[in-house]
Protein backbone atom coordinates (compact mmCIF):
# COMPACT_ATOMS: atom_id res chain seq x y z
CA UNK A 1 0.00 0.00 0.00
CA UNK A 2 1.99 3.08 -1.15
CA UNK A 3 1.08 6.55 0.75
CA UNK A 4 0.78 9.07 -1.61
CA UNK A 5 -0.05 12.66 -1.60
CA UNK A 6 -3.70 12.10 -1.22
CA UNK A 7 -3.71 10.54 2.45
CA UNK A 8 -1.41 13.24 3.70
CA UNK A 9 -3.89 15.78 2.21
CA UNK A 10 -6.36 14.24 3.79
CA UNK A 11 -4.62 14.23 7.22
CA UNK A 12 -4.43 18.14 6.75
CA UNK A 13 -7.94 18.24 5.56
CA UNK A 14 -8.83 16.60 9.01
CA UNK A 15 -6.66 18.80 11.03
CA UNK A 16 -8.14 21.78 9.86
CA UNK A 17 -11.59 21.07 10.10
CA UNK A 18 -11.11 20.17 13.71
CA UNK A 19 -9.33 23.39 14.00
CA UNK A 20 -12.39 25.47 12.44
CA UNK A 21 -15.15 23.16 14.17
CA UNK A 22 -12.91 24.02 17.80
CA UNK A 23 -13.92 27.74 17.00
CA UNK A 24 -17.62 27.10 16.93
CA UNK A 25 -18.16 25.40 19.87
CA UNK A 26 -15.51 26.96 22.42
CA UNK A 27 -16.97 30.33 21.10
CA UNK A 28 -16.44 31.22 25.41
CA UNK A 29 -12.49 30.66 25.62
CA UNK A 30 -10.10 32.43 23.90
CA UNK A 31 -7.00 30.14 24.91
CA UNK A 32 -8.70 26.96 22.97
CA UNK A 33 -9.62 29.34 19.80
CA UNK A 34 -5.83 30.51 20.16
CA UNK A 35 -4.78 26.88 20.13
CA UNK A 36 -7.65 25.93 16.96
CA UNK A 37 -5.60 28.73 15.11
CA UNK A 38 -2.49 26.46 16.01
CA UNK A 39 -4.17 23.69 14.81
CA UNK A 40 -5.33 25.53 11.70
CA UNK A 41 -1.83 26.48 10.50
CA UNK A 42 -0.04 22.96 11.46
CA UNK A 43 -2.76 21.67 8.67
CA UNK A 44 -1.69 24.71 6.11
CA UNK A 45 2.05 23.48 7.09
CA UNK A 46 1.64 19.45 6.31
CA UNK A 47 -0.02 20.87 3.12
CA UNK A 48 2.96 22.94 1.77
CA UNK A 49 5.25 20.27 2.61
CA UNK A 50 3.47 17.45 1.57
CA UNK A 51 2.99 19.16 -1.89
CA UNK A 52 6.59 20.47 -2.01
CA UNK A 53 8.13 16.99 -1.45
CA UNK A 54 5.40 15.32 -3.98
CA UNK A 55 6.42 18.06 -6.64
CA UNK A 56 9.98 17.59 -5.67
CA UNK A 57 10.50 21.15 -5.12
CA UNK A 58 11.78 22.47 -1.87
CA UNK A 59 10.61 26.20 -2.02
CA UNK A 60 7.40 24.55 -0.25
CA UNK A 61 9.64 23.71 2.75
CA UNK A 62 11.04 27.25 2.60
CA UNK A 63 7.82 29.00 3.22
CA UNK A 64 6.62 26.17 5.48
CA UNK A 65 9.24 28.03 7.68
CA UNK A 66 7.93 31.03 7.22
CA UNK A 67 4.36 30.24 7.91
CA UNK A 68 5.80 28.51 11.01
CA UNK A 69 7.41 31.68 11.89
CA UNK A 70 3.97 33.91 11.21
CA UNK A 71 2.35 31.33 13.61
CA UNK A 72 4.96 31.71 16.58
CA UNK A 73 4.72 35.37 16.33
CA UNK A 74 1.13 35.48 15.97
CA UNK A 75 1.05 32.86 19.28
CA UNK A 76 3.19 35.20 21.16
CA UNK A 77 0.91 38.90 20.51
CA UNK A 78 -2.15 36.88 21.20
CA UNK A 79 -1.06 35.49 24.58
CA UNK A 80 -0.03 38.79 24.92
CA UNK A 81 -3.08 40.85 24.60
CA UNK A 82 -4.83 37.47 26.74
CA UNK A 83 -2.88 38.33 29.54
CA UNK A 84 -3.56 42.14 29.30
CA UNK A 85 -6.63 41.62 28.44
CA UNK A 86 -7.60 39.46 31.80
CA UNK A 87 -5.44 41.87 33.62
CA UNK A 88 -7.96 44.51 33.03
CA UNK A 89 -11.34 42.75 33.06
CA UNK A 90 -10.86 39.81 35.16
CA UNK A 91 -12.33 37.57 32.37
CA UNK A 92 -10.93 35.83 29.22
CA UNK A 93 -14.68 34.95 27.96
CA UNK A 94 -14.88 36.09 24.10
CA UNK A 95 -18.42 37.95 25.32
CA UNK A 96 -16.95 40.25 27.72
CA UNK A 97 -14.52 41.66 24.76
CA UNK A 98 -17.25 44.71 23.93
CA UNK A 99 -15.33 47.38 25.32
CA UNK A 100 -14.83 48.73 21.77
CA UNK A 101 -19.13 47.99 21.08
CA UNK A 102 -17.72 46.01 18.36
CA UNK B 1 5.77 -0.21 2.33
CA UNK B 2 4.04 -2.31 4.98
CA UNK B 3 6.21 -0.45 7.37
CA UNK B 4 5.69 2.95 5.82
CA UNK B 5 1.67 2.84 5.99
CA UNK B 6 1.47 1.30 8.94
CA UNK B 7 3.77 4.19 10.64
CA UNK B 8 1.67 6.91 8.33
CA UNK B 9 -1.40 5.39 10.14
CA UNK B 10 0.07 5.47 13.95
CA UNK B 11 1.30 9.29 13.02
CA UNK B 12 -2.32 10.69 11.52
CA UNK B 13 -4.33 8.34 13.85
CA UNK B 14 -2.37 9.93 16.66
CA UNK B 15 -2.39 13.83 15.32
CA UNK B 16 -5.80 13.72 14.39
CA UNK B 17 -7.22 12.03 17.85
CA UNK B 18 -4.94 14.60 19.96
CA UNK B 19 -6.36 17.64 17.56
CA UNK B 20 -9.85 17.08 18.46
CA UNK B 21 -9.40 15.97 22.34
CA UNK B 22 -7.44 19.93 21.99
CA UNK B 23 -11.04 21.10 21.57
CA UNK B 24 -12.76 18.43 23.26
CA UNK B 25 -10.82 18.80 26.58
CA UNK B 26 -12.61 19.79 29.78
CA UNK B 27 -9.46 20.96 31.04
CA UNK B 28 -7.01 23.35 29.00
CA UNK B 29 -4.02 21.97 30.54
CA UNK B 30 -4.91 18.81 29.01
CA UNK B 31 -5.54 20.76 25.90
CA UNK B 32 -2.26 22.33 25.46
CA UNK B 33 -0.79 18.87 26.49
CA UNK B 34 -2.86 17.33 23.62
CA UNK B 35 -1.51 20.23 21.42
CA UNK B 36 1.64 19.26 22.29
CA UNK B 37 1.14 15.70 21.32
CA UNK B 38 -0.54 16.79 17.55
CA UNK B 39 2.61 18.46 17.36
CA UNK B 40 4.97 15.67 17.84
CA UNK B 41 3.18 13.51 15.75
CA UNK B 42 2.89 15.94 13.18
CA UNK B 43 6.91 16.13 13.15
CA UNK B 44 6.69 12.40 12.90
CA UNK B 45 4.59 12.69 9.19
CA UNK B 46 7.14 15.26 8.45
CA UNK B 47 10.00 13.11 8.72
CA UNK B 48 8.10 10.89 6.85
CA UNK B 49 7.65 12.97 3.70
CA UNK B 50 11.00 13.55 4.08
CA UNK B 51 11.42 17.02 4.97
CA UNK B 52 13.65 16.46 8.40
CA UNK B 53 14.44 20.09 8.83
CA UNK B 54 11.21 21.29 9.32
CA UNK B 55 10.33 18.27 11.68
CA UNK B 56 13.23 18.98 13.97
CA UNK B 57 11.71 22.86 14.13
CA UNK B 58 8.01 21.82 14.71
CA UNK B 59 9.31 20.17 17.30
CA UNK B 60 12.18 22.82 18.76
CA UNK B 61 9.55 25.86 18.48
CA UNK B 62 6.35 24.17 18.60
CA UNK B 63 6.92 21.95 21.51
CA UNK B 64 9.48 24.30 23.49
CA UNK B 65 8.46 27.57 22.66
CA UNK B 66 4.79 27.92 21.86
CA UNK B 67 3.53 25.52 23.67
CA UNK B 68 5.28 25.63 26.61
CA UNK B 69 3.97 29.31 26.27
CA UNK B 70 0.37 28.65 26.38
CA UNK B 71 0.99 26.37 29.15
CA UNK B 72 2.54 29.59 31.09
CA UNK B 73 -0.39 31.37 30.02
CA UNK B 74 -2.86 28.68 30.93
CA UNK B 75 -1.44 28.49 34.37
CA UNK B 76 -0.97 31.87 34.76
CA UNK B 77 -4.45 33.23 34.17
CA UNK B 78 -6.87 32.57 37.42
CA UNK B 79 -9.89 31.73 35.26
CA UNK B 80 -12.96 29.01 36.11
CA UNK B 81 -12.46 27.32 32.76
CA UNK B 82 -15.91 25.16 33.75
CA UNK B 83 -17.49 28.58 33.90
CA UNK B 84 -16.27 29.10 30.21
CA UNK B 85 -17.48 25.73 29.21
CA UNK B 86 -21.13 26.68 29.51
CA UNK B 87 -22.76 26.79 26.22
CA UNK B 88 -20.73 24.08 24.56
CA UNK B 89 -23.75 21.96 23.79
CA UNK B 90 -25.61 25.16 22.61
CA UNK B 91 -22.94 25.80 19.85
CA UNK B 92 -22.96 21.94 18.98
CA UNK B 93 -25.16 21.63 16.59
CA UNK B 94 -24.56 24.70 13.92
CA UNK B 95 -20.79 23.78 15.16
CA UNK B 96 -21.07 20.35 14.35
CA UNK B 97 -23.13 20.69 10.79
CA UNK B 98 -20.54 23.70 9.44
CA UNK B 99 -18.17 20.83 10.27
CA UNK B 100 -19.26 18.19 8.89
CA UNK B 101 -20.08 20.17 6.06
CA UNK B 102 -16.25 21.42 5.80
CA UNK B 103 -15.02 17.90 6.04
CA UNK B 104 -17.08 16.54 3.46
CA UNK B 105 -16.14 19.53 0.89
CA UNK B 106 -12.62 18.81 1.40
CA UNK B 107 -12.61 15.24 1.85
CA UNK B 108 -14.35 15.73 -2.03
CA UNK B 109 -11.46 17.85 -2.98
CA UNK B 110 -9.47 15.74 -1.96
CA UNK B 111 -10.52 12.91 -2.96
CA UNK B 112 -11.62 13.68 -6.73
CA UNK B 113 -8.34 16.29 -7.40
CA UNK B 114 -5.72 15.87 -9.90
CA UNK B 115 -3.12 17.95 -10.77
CA UNK B 116 -4.00 19.23 -14.97
CA UNK B 117 -0.34 17.84 -16.36
CA UNK B 118 0.34 21.28 -18.14
CA UNK B 119 0.04 23.23 -15.06
CA UNK B 120 2.99 20.98 -13.58
CA UNK B 121 6.25 23.07 -14.03
CA UNK B 122 9.67 22.53 -13.85
CA UNK B 123 10.01 22.73 -9.91
CA UNK B 124 11.86 25.93 -9.56
CA UNK B 125 14.42 24.24 -6.88
CA UNK B 126 14.66 20.66 -6.91
CA UNK B 127 15.21 18.67 -3.97
CA UNK B 128 18.46 16.98 -4.25
CA UNK B 129 18.50 13.47 -3.96
CA UNK B 130 19.40 11.94 0.09
CA UNK B 131 22.37 10.74 -0.92
CA UNK B 132 23.59 14.04 -2.33
CA UNK B 133 22.83 16.73 0.31
CA UNK B 134 20.70 16.59 3.58
CA UNK B 135 17.83 18.35 3.73
CA UNK B 136 19.07 20.67 6.00
CA UNK B 137 21.63 21.70 3.56
CA UNK B 138 19.27 21.73 0.58
CA UNK B 139 16.65 24.28 2.38
CA UNK B 140 19.68 26.26 3.89
CA UNK B 141 21.24 26.78 0.35
CA UNK B 142 17.97 27.98 -0.63
CA UNK B 143 16.93 30.30 2.27
CA UNK B 144 19.62 31.96 2.64
CA UNK B 145 20.17 32.86 -0.93
CA UNK B 146 17.18 33.06 -3.39
CA UNK B 147 14.82 33.74 -0.14
CA UNK B 148 16.88 35.82 1.77
CA UNK B 149 14.68 38.50 1.89
CA UNK B 150 11.73 36.35 3.17
CA UNK B 151 14.05 35.37 6.10
CA UNK B 152 14.48 39.13 6.87
CA UNK B 153 11.64 39.48 6.95
CA UNK B 154 10.76 36.46 8.98
CA UNK B 155 13.49 37.78 11.52
CA UNK B 156 11.71 41.10 11.65
CA UNK B 157 8.58 40.12 12.09
CA UNK B 158 9.68 37.96 14.81
CA UNK B 159 11.53 41.21 16.03
CA UNK B 160 8.16 43.09 16.15
CA UNK B 161 6.20 40.33 18.14
CA UNK B 162 8.96 40.03 20.53
CA UNK B 163 8.89 44.38 21.20
CA UNK B 164 4.84 44.02 21.05
CA UNK B 165 4.89 41.10 23.78
CA UNK B 166 7.27 42.87 25.91
CA UNK B 167 5.14 46.39 25.47
CA UNK B 168 1.93 44.94 25.97
CA UNK B 169 2.53 43.19 28.97
CA UNK B 170 5.09 45.42 31.11
CA UNK B 171 2.99 47.38 33.18
CA UNK B 172 4.68 50.28 36.02
CA UNK B 173 3.44 49.28 39.71
CA UNK B 174 2.96 52.94 41.44
CA UNK B 175 4.15 51.98 45.73
CA UNK B 176 6.76 49.23 44.53
CA UNK B 177 10.58 50.62 44.82
CA UNK B 178 12.50 50.62 42.54
CA UNK B 179 16.28 51.08 41.88
CA UNK B 180 17.30 53.68 40.98
CA UNK B 181 21.38 53.82 39.60
CA UNK B 182 21.79 56.90 38.73
CA UNK B 183 20.65 58.38 42.27
CA UNK B 184 21.98 56.10 44.32
CA UNK B 185 25.46 56.88 42.09
CA UNK B 186 24.78 61.06 42.42
CA UNK B 187 24.77 60.89 46.44
CA UNK B 188 27.79 62.14 47.81
CA UNK B 189 29.00 61.43 51.55
CA UNK B 190 27.57 65.03 52.00
CA UNK B 191 23.93 64.16 50.94
CA UNK B 192 24.09 60.82 52.95
CA UNK B 193 25.89 61.18 56.37
CA UNK B 194 24.51 64.00 58.18
CA UNK B 195 27.28 64.67 61.70
CA UNK B 196 25.08 65.82 64.46
CA UNK B 197 26.52 66.92 67.60
CA UNK B 198 24.78 65.00 69.85
CA UNK B 199 24.68 66.70 74.13
CA UNK B 200 25.95 64.24 76.84
CA UNK B 201 23.09 62.72 78.42
CA UNK B 202 20.12 63.97 76.22
CA UNK B 203 19.94 62.11 73.09
CA UNK B 204 19.22 63.67 70.05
Amino acid sequence: MVIGLGHYLTVAAVLFTLGVFGIFINRKNVIVILMSIELILLAVNINMVAFSTHLNDIVGQVFAMLILTVAAAEAAIGLAILVVFFRNRGSIAVEDVNMMRG
Amino acid sequence: MTVTAAFFYLFATITVASGFMVIASRNPVQSVLFLILAFVNAAGLFLMMGAEFLAMILVIVYVGAVAVLFLFVVMMLDVDFAALRQGFLHYLPVGGLIGVIFLLELILVVGAYAIDPGLVRAPSVPIPAADVMTNTEALGQVLYTRYFYFFQAAGLILLVAMIGAIILTLRERVGVRRQDISKQNARTQDTAVEVRKVPFRQGI
